[in-house]
């Protein structure tokens, strides 16, 4: 896009939040349209960000990438995959056709997370348009930045509630050299005790998955490390391109376990996302354990208050991903005195609940 | 807010101050023990600035609790008189952040100093605020483990207080800022009630409030309780010293280094000037012909440390390196560190005063910044050393002058302005690490818009809408901002993004 045409994006983009405002209505933010099944079920009128699209700078020295927002997320991979960089925290995709910005705003990370850290911890800055029209940029585009609150990195995961992204940076990482996949045949508490050993021991683990019976852990590093890290720990090894396809098969929710059929979803069945503090012992329902045994997907029936209920008690959260309905709220309330934050949040960035209004809670 | 408008400056009526002084210590007195209160001019003395000691103020009075009730209860009282609460940890800070409020209360958290629980199996740790950084990896060898983020003052510093400025060290270009190793942060409100943000699991419902909390620099929450990530200690670690004939291929290492997909444990550059200073204080066997010389660390098992020195050694012997020495064992390795740990004690010891930057730079403009410093070092006629975070582009210029020398003092404020400026004109920002405080606040007019900082004052309002956390730091006014009249340089993703709309 030349410098005028994002210009006039821009300015459309605008135009369109000052008269939802002036009408009193909501508009609900999209890229690609790949996780509306996830969160409270967007309302109101449709922003398209599909125009604002492209990359404004790649440099592989700096790390550094920045994208407009409507930029396909499959665009950014491939750009820098030529490179040999990647998104180190391996958004999950569900569907082709998702966006940088929309990858942002659901702040969503894949099996690499316990290792690489969020991707909230790879946002550098981001301009934003707020609820009153106003564009504002946070961060920048440099590794370490402490000037102001860190506005940008409250962005992700926000659920465009807070602001319609425009551009992002995003820090990269060199793609792992090398890497070996490792599976064992042990029970979920087995399985759970030694992910527990392991991650207090240096043995460059960027991923680990137990499910039905067998755990999977993958290594990825320099060579030699990765080759001495399957010696100590043993195991059968994956080929790598089956162990590659179902690492994404993971990473997407294409695995079977993450989507339920129509009928299930109908007959009341539920699919959860558990987030737990990792030496979480096994609870009630062992399901597709992923994180170290930080994040657990439970496919259940049982009522919301009880699954939630089995999450506090662990000393997590449970969001209820696909159901079909959500009348119990797709993410688990916050204490009165953080509702309280959110609710001045919400009002400081968007007065007027023009932006994504009950995407997060319903009555944000 | 209980009191309106508070005179801040330094035209404050005495009488005025007097009867406030009373009425607050009064009210504090009947909430806490004696010696969770500090009132006398000798005692609150202390505390009359940070690391950054060229701005001073006296509080009202110096708040020391011995844990949470107490903390709610001087809180609570506080927020009914409408009093200013700066929180404070160890006072290590350089950029003022927790310099008194002259009508205000500053509130040591210094008895916050427990190690509450170290758990080798989440490889967490939960720590109160005012237990030093290093003291959390101290806690941790036992099991192997340690708390990666390093600021040099480590020995001091607390984790309350790392929490504040999100506070980084040499080795966060491999393992992050504080923000990337906290888990949870539990603390409480202006009004005193208690909260948490982040969680042992991780992540959170909601919106992120941890993201922002971190860097706060004391101005949204008090933070009391923090639990940390802890990280396998590294088989082994090795470091090497190159040397380099000028600073432009220094510089041009530096990006080839990361341009390799190599991420070292540190990569840090010091200038030929800073490292006499340093050879001259520590003896740690630096090349002193160098015109800049580069530390670089690789840690992690035996065979990745081999792979990642060979690598850095041919990257380095490429981009034209007169010298390189690997460290051989563990007390080389620290030898070769020593000189860069000590580069501001040593700084000190040759100047009377110095003031110390932090602004970062995409890593591709080192050299041009330090030839720009160089060129400012004869227009303010004021000498500078450099030691940089060159893997992450954060620089710490250090610039030397005597505060007792007015026009010194001035020439040093000028020279530091500009170079936060060029970093912005480069596409950095005024600081990577220090925060703050009141420091950098006329650079923050440059860096961000006022839209951009009505928002930063909408999200402080958001968590303490009477604004007594900390007030006056971090964001300046409009009247500030237009007072030192330096335009901030918009950046064009809009048509006429300053015109008033609706």
């Amino acid at each position: 896009m030349s410098a005028a045409e994002i210009r006039s994006a821009t300015d459309l983009l605008r135009d369109r939040i000052l008269e939802a405002r002036a009408r009193h209505v909501s508009l609900d933010i999209r890229g690609g349209n790949t996780k509306a099944f996830y969160g409270e079920a967007p309302r109101g009128e449709p922003l398209e960000l599909t125009a604002l699209t492209g990359i404004s700078s790649y440099e592989p020295s700096e790390l550094v990438i920045t994208a407009r927002a409507g930029t396909p997320l499959a665009e950014i991979e491939s750009v820098l995959a030529e490179r040999g960089q990647c998104l180190a925290f391996e958004p999950p995709r569900f569907e082709p056709g998702g966006t940088v910005g929309g990858m942002v705003a659901a702040g969503l990370s894949g099996p690499a997370r316990a290792s690489a850290g969020p991707l909230r911890d790879y946002v550098l800055g981001a301009t934003i348009l707020n609820g009153r029209g106003e564009l504002l940029t946070f961060g920048g585009q440099v590794m370490k930045n402490v000037a102001g609150y860190d506005v940008s990195r409250l962005m992700a995961g926000s659920w465009g509630i807070l602001g319609v992204l425009c551009e992002v940076s995003l820090k990269v990482l060199a793609s792992k050299v090398d890497t070996a996949t490792l599976s064992f045949e042990w029970t979920e508490e087995r399985a759970l005790a030694e992910m527990a050993r392991w991650n207090a021991l240096p043995l460059s683990l960027t991923a680990s998955a137990w499910y039905e019976g067998c755990l999977r852990v993958r290594l990825s590093g320099a060579a030699a490390a990765v080759r001495s890290a399957c010696r100590k720990l043993g195991g059968t090894e994956l080929d790598a391109a089956t162990a590659g396809r179902w690492w994404e098969s993971v990473r997407d929710h294409r695995h079977p376990h993450f989507r339920p059929s129509g009928a299930e979803l109908a007959g009341g069945e539920c699919l959860w996302r558990i987030s737990l503090p990792a030496a979480t012992p096994p609870l009630q329902h062992a399901g597709f354990i992923a994180w170290g045994g930080a994040e657990r997907w439970w496919r259940t029936s049982a009522p919301a208050p009880r699954v939630r209920a089995l999450a506090a008690a662990a000393g997590g959260h449970a969001t209820l991903v696909r159901a079909a309905g959500k009348t119990a709220g797709a993410f688990t309330p916050v204490s009165e005195t953080l509702m309280r934050i959110h609710r001045a949040l919400k009002n400081a960035f968007d007065p007027d609940r023009v932006l994504n209004a009950g995407r997060l809670y319903a009555d944000l | 807010m209980s009191a309106t408008t508070l005179p801040n400056d330094d035209s404050a009526d005495a009488a005025y101050g007097n009867n406030r002084q009373a009425e607050v210590c009064e009210a504090l007195g009947r909430v806490l023990p004696p010696s969770s209160l500090l009132i006398r001019r000798e005692d609150t003395a202390p505390y009359e600035c940070d690391g950054l000691t060229a701005f001073k103020a006296l509080p009202m009075a110096v708040v020391l609790p011995e844990n949470e009730g107490q903390l709610v209860a001087a809180l609570k009282e506080c927020h009914r008189l409408g009093v200013p609460v700066v929180a404070r940890g160890a006072g290590t800070g350089l950029s003022g952040g927790a310099l008194p409020h002259r009508l205000g209360v500053t509130l040591s958290l210094s008895k916050f100093n427990k190690i509450l629980k170290v758990d080798p199996k989440s490889c967490t740790a939960v720590v109160q605020c005012g237990v030093r950084n290093l003291a959390i990896s101290e806690a941790a060898a036992p099991y192997g483990l340690y708390y990666a983020p390093d600021p040099s003052s480590q020995i001091a510093c607390t984790i309350g207080g790392n929490v504040a400025e999100n506070s980084g060290g040499v080795h966060c270009l491999k393992y992050g800022m504080t923000l990337h190793n906290v888990l949870r942060v539990r603390g409480f409100t202006a009004e005193g009630e208690p909260l948490e943000f982040g969680s042992e699991a991780l992540d959170a419902p909601g919106i992120d409030l941890l993201s922002v909390v971190i860097g706060s620099e004391g101005m949204l929450a008090i933070t009391t309780e923090v639990t940390v990530k802890l990280v396998p200690k590294p088989e082994l670690a090795r470091c090497m010293v190159a040397s380099f004939p000028t600073i432009e291929s220094a510089g041009r290492a530096v990006a080839s280094v990361i341009a390799r997909g190599i991420v070292p444990a540190g990569l840090e550059l010091m200038d030929q000037r800073m490292t006499a200073v340093a050879e001259n204080y520590v003896h740690a066997g630096y090349d002193l012909s160098a015109a800049a010389l580069l530390l670089c660390e690789s840690d992690g098992t035996a065979e990745e440390v081999a792979e990642e020195i060979a690598a850095m050694e041919r990257v380095l012997d490429e981009s034209g390196a007169s010298r390189i020495e690997v460290s051989q064992d563990e007390a080389q390795r620290l030898k070769f560190w020593s000189g860069r740990k000590n580069a501001f004690p040593a700084s000190g010891g040759i100047s009377p005063d110095y003031m110390c930057m932090d602004s970062t730079i995409p890593r591709k403009c080192l050299a041009e910044m330090l030839l720009a410093i160089q060129a400012m070092e004869s227009k303010y006629q004021l000498q500078c050393v450099n030691v940089f975070h060159a893997g992450d582009g954060n620089l710490h210029p250090l610039i030397l002058f005597d505060a007792n020398d007015r026009d010194q003092f001035r020439r040093c404020e000028l020279f530091g302005a500009e170079i936060l400026e060029a970093s912005l004109k480069l596409g950095g920002t005024v600081t990577g690490e220090h925060g703050v405080g009141v420091e950098k606040l006329n650079s923050m007019c440059v860096q961000f818009s006022p839209e951009e900082r009505d928002q930063f004052m909408a999200v402080k309002r958001a968590f303490d809408p009477a604004g007594m956390l900390n007030p006056g730091k971090v964001i300046p006014t409009l009247a500030r901002c237009a007072e030192y009249g330096k335009m901030h340089v918009h950046r064009g993703m809009m048509s006429f993004p300053e015109l008033p709309r609706f």
